[in-house]
């Protein structure tokens, strides 16, 4: 009883902004001292990898980013779904304030992962199946973002967008696969394989640690954007006329 | 291990710390944005309601 009078109040915009407002200092704070601890770890405690020297390091940002580009596109595709199907606007208020979190950290994953890839590689790119696959969730993420400032009436436009996410998951296996299913220069998975990660525990540790800083830093973005959302949505109610008159 | 060696990165000092600099760069641009966009909304609402007022 308590739990559904709980989504029921989560699920009215007043209730929604306000208890986001509430929660993001501490998620941004702990947010904050994870990636502390992250990059303790990271740079300080683990070692030298012994083939790869110091140049590994740039893998505690772009591993977790890589699965954040991924994850995050998962998120927004599974609310455009949810707000597609029931009408939740709140469904429809993740999906589109996802798009620009996920696009950065898709981005990151590129840069990071083309910077590490020239001295270890010897070239900034290579059209292989993961590298390609990631450029593609890039241009999807740039076409929701583009697609919903394109439509002016916002729910109109988060029911095409969430279209669009929905065709795009496709990529998502496709890029999980694309080192097994392809010759990939892109090394194959190191920590999300059924036997153990072959990887050591000193590295594993900033690994999990800039993960989980990730995953928070998400949440607690997108409740930001989705404040911004629901403001411009509602803008014309007593509350949020109260709301920024009181400022 | 002195300063010196850290940031040197044995040898990957460009690589690694470009990274690590354009990783920051862009989650804290991220934080900034939605926190300005949000002050912006409300002054703009303000804004609006203020003239709303002074009409009727």
């Amino acid at each position: 009883m308590i739990f559904s009078n709980f989504f029921h109040k989560m699920a009215s915009p007043k209730h929604f902004y306000r208890i986001a407002g509430r929660l993001i200092p501490w998620l941004a704070g702990a947010c904050l001292l994870l990636v502390l601890a992250g990059l303790y770890y990271g740079l300080l405690v683990a070692p030298p990898d012994y083939q790869q020297g110091d140049s590994y390091r740039i893998m505690f940002i772009h591993v977790p980013a890589a699965w954040m580009s991924l994850f995050i596109y998962v998120v927004m595709a599974g609310a455009g779904a949810i707000g597609l199907i029931w009408r939740i606007k709140l469904a429809e208020v993740i999906t589109i304030s996802s798009a620009p979190v996920g696009a950065s950290f898709t981005f990151l994953a590129l840069v990071t992962g083309s910077i590490w890839g020239k001295p270890m590689w010897g070239t900034w790119w290579v059209w292989d199946a993961r590298l390609t696959s990631e450029l593609i969730l890039l241009f999807l993420y740039l076409g929701v973002i583009a697609l919903h400032s394109a439509i002016e009436d916002r729910r109109m436009a988060a029911r095409a967008v969430a279209i669009l996410a929905l065709v795009g998951v496709i990529n998502i296996p496709i890029i999980h696969y694309s080192v097994e299913w392809w010759n990939t220069l892109h090394q194959g998975p190191t920590v999300t394989k059924f036997d153990k990660p072959s990887i050591h525990l000193s590295m594993l540790i900033p690994l999990l640690l800039m993960a989980v800083a990730f995953k928070l830093y998400y949440v607690f973005v997108v409740l930001m954007r989705a404040r911004c959302e629901v403001l411009e949505r509602e803008r014309n109610t007593v509350w949020v006329r109260e709301l920024a008159e009181e400022k | 291990m002195n300063l010196n060696e850290f940031l040197h990165m044995g040898g990957y000092a460009f690589y690694v710390w470009t990274s690590y600099g354009i990783a920051l760069l862009v989650l804290v641009v991220n934080i900034i944005l939605p926190a300005r966009q949000r002050t912006k909304i409300l002054a703009n609402i303000a804004r609006k309601a203020r003239r709303a007022r002074s009409e009727s």
